[in-house]
């Protein structure tokens, strides 16, 4: 899909060049996570693939076609941009700002309407509330969402992401990366990510190409990044927690049946039922859920003896924070070590109860790993 | 609603209708027989009509060879050009009015052409200068972004350079207006015409009175148009 061919950069007046003799392919569907320390070129081989940068040798295909050969205009339509300083027009709503390629394209206006709307709830922006704002009346992480919604708008086969999550704090981030994935399952674009969190490559890659001095160290999926790294220097990025870092590339979902965890107790079920389901299953706090499932509250054997009452409800705590089954066995082991409980619920996207996992499990995980 | 009918209507008739009192009042209030006849009716608006020609045959000029100057400046290309002229520019605008006044009449001779000409080139340097500031100053990043959606270069200038700029450039107009209206006071020295024939009548025959009007009404139209260009300058922009 996007080809690399001995392609080398050198800005004039710089004595070494920024990218060297680079040979990189990305297959269709695939995301490809460009990391490495800052200054090592991932920014300017990302910017030769839309012509941004005109390489000084070397060759780019793009679908088979030689994009050095293709008008640079065309070329640049089809290809989603999200840079890194973000660039939002401060003199345009952001609706406008979304609207910037299908007006470019000259899509009909309901039609870039109702684009622009979807976009921006994709990325979790109300379009009533934010449609008629400017760029200015956003937080950073807002503006970086408006920034993806952007690329993303005319839907095109190929993405340039610069480390589009750069801007938002950890938490915010792990909520971003799960959407943005959840999003790629469905679309199965092809897309160039860069960033310099190696944590955030093992997580968002299909492939992650290791670069140092502007020359490709490894290109590798991040398992065998992980098993097996090139040499020192790729080694030293991945760290030496590798088997914790594995915890990124396991979905929850892909455990949560292993598990097995008791059934959770309905809002309106007597102390005796649950104190009995407690013991039968062994296991030291039981989620509580109403008629729909929903998550809403939990009740730790600590609270049984503290306090007094007949059902769940007046036994239960709150939950401060439950993560979603697509989110990676680090964002739960993150969110555990934050609330500090040993444990975590897992709801869907309607918070709706869908099991639980535990420090344990995570521990049974790494073990049998390494 | 009120409110855009008291900025856009009422607050210039205002300054217009102070300006039709100071001219009725004096003209029908001479002191004595020689400002009786140089303060007429006829006089005061053969003056304004004169100072209005002058005003708006410079400014159009300047502001259309003004930002058309600034943004071929602006281009990548000549941007190394654009810094000098600049500098240029600065430095030009240090010149005193009166003294370009009188350089072009040591050319160019007397009359409303040359100072017509005078002004318009004494009028281009703030808008030029603040064209080309506005439009190099829209950050690197939001040009490039628009490059890398898809943006031929012209698209960028005309959606993303100078509607980031305008404010800018308004700003400059605005300089420019001013300047022009005082310096255009000036042209009744190379036979110009316009309300500086009003003000130096009334040096010669020294009379407060006649100096008075002339002056306050050049005053009030300088007023007028900073404050039209004002308004048009808030209503562009909006973020
Ligand atoms: N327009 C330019 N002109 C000259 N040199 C440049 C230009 N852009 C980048 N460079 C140089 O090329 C090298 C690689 O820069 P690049 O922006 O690709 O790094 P990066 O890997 O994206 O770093 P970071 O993680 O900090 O964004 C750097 O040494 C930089 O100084
Ligand atoms: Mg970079």
């Amino acid at each position: 899909m996007i080809k690399l061919e001995n392609v080398t950069k050198k800005f004039p007046g710089m004595k070494i060049p920024a990218v060297k003799d680079l040979n990189l392919e990305v297959k269709e569907g695939d995301v490809c996570v460009l990391v490495g320390p800052s200054g090592c070129g991932k920014t300017t081989t990302m910017k030769m693939i839309n012509r941004i940068h005109e390489p000084t040798s070397g060759t780019i295909y793009i679908q088979g076609e030689n994009a050095l050969k293709m008008n640079p205009i065309k070329l640049r339509l089809d290809i989603g941009y999200v840079i890194q300083e973000i660039g939002l027009f401060p003199h345009m709503t952001i609706e406008e700002n979304v609207a910037t390629v299908p007006n470019e394209k000259k899509w009909p206006k309901d039609k870039t309407t109702k684009k622009v709307e979807d976009v921006l709830t994709l990325v979790g922006l109300d379009p009533k509330i934010y449609s008629n704002r400017y760029p200015v009346e956003l937080s950073g992480g807002q503006r970086q969402r408006v920034g993806v919604a952007r690329a993303m708008v005319s839907d095109p086969p190929i993405m340039l992401m610069d480390e589009p999550f750069g801007a938002v704090d950890p938490i915010t981030r792990a909520r971003l990366q799960n959407e943005f994935l959840r999003i790629q399952e469905r679309m199965g674009k092809t897309i160039v990510f860069v960033t310099h969190d190696i944590d955030e490559a093992i997580k968002m890659g299909d492939t992650i190409a290791v670069m140092r001095e502007g020359q490709l160290i490894q290109h590798a999926t991040p398992g065998d990044l992980l098993s097996s790294p090139a040499d020192e220097f790729v080694a030293s990025l991945v760290g030496r927690n590798r088997s914790i870092k594995r915890l990124h590339l396991i979905r929850i979902r892909e455990i949560l049946d292993e598990v097995g965890r008791a059934k959770p107790a309905t809002e309106d079920m007597s102390i005796d039922d649950i104190k009995q389901r407690i013991e039968e299953s062994n296991i030291r706090s039981i989620m509580v859920v109403d008629r729909n499932n929903k998550l809403t509250g939990v009740i730790g054997i600590n609270d049984l003896k503290k306090k007094t009452g007949k059902v769940a409800t007046d036994y239960m705590e709150d939950i401060a924070e439950s993560v979603t089954s697509d989110a990676t066995l680090n964002d739960a082991l993150s969110v555990m070590l934050e609330c500090g409980e040993g444990y975590v619920a897992i709801v869907n996207e309607d918070d709706q109860y869908e099991g639980t996992i535990t420090l344990g499990d995570l521990l049974n995980v790494v073990k049998e790993d390494s | 609603m009120l409110r855009t009918l008291f900025k856009w209507v009422v607050v210039p008739l205002l300054i217009v209708a102070l300006g039709a009192v100071i001219v009725v009042y004096s003209v029908n209030n001479p002191t004595d027989s020689l400002v009786a006849r140089s303060l007429t009716y006829s006089n005061v608006f053969k003056a304004l009509n004169e100072h209005l020609m002058l005003m708006f045959v410079s400014m159009g000029g300047a502001i259309v060879v003004g930002i058309s100057i600034g943004i071929m400046l602006s281009r990548p290309k000549l941007y190394y050009l654009g810094r000098g002229v600049e500098n240029i520019v600065n430095v030009g605008q240090t010149i005193p009015s009166l003294a370009i006044l009188a350089l072009f009449f040591t050319i160019l001779g007397l009359g409303f052409r040359v100072a017509v000409f005078a002004l318009f080139l004494y009028s281009i340097l703030p808008i030029l200068r603040n064209t080309f500031a506005g439009i190099t100053s829209v950050d690197d990043s939001i040009i490039e972004s628009a490059k890398g959606m898809g943006m031929s270069p012209f698209r960028i200038l005309k959606k993303i350079e100078l509607p980031i700029a305008y404010p800018i450039i308004i700003a400059g107009i605005r300089t420019a207006v001013v300047i022009n209206v005082g310096a255009a006071v000036l042209a009744t020295f190379i036979g110009g015409g316009g309300f500086g024939d009003l003000i130096v009548t009334g040096l010669s025959v020294r009379r407060d009175m006649v100096i008075f009007t002339g002056a306050s009404i050049a005053a009030l139209t300088a007023i007028l148009f900073d404050y039209i260009i004002g308004q048009v300058e808030n209503k562009l922009v909006k973020w």
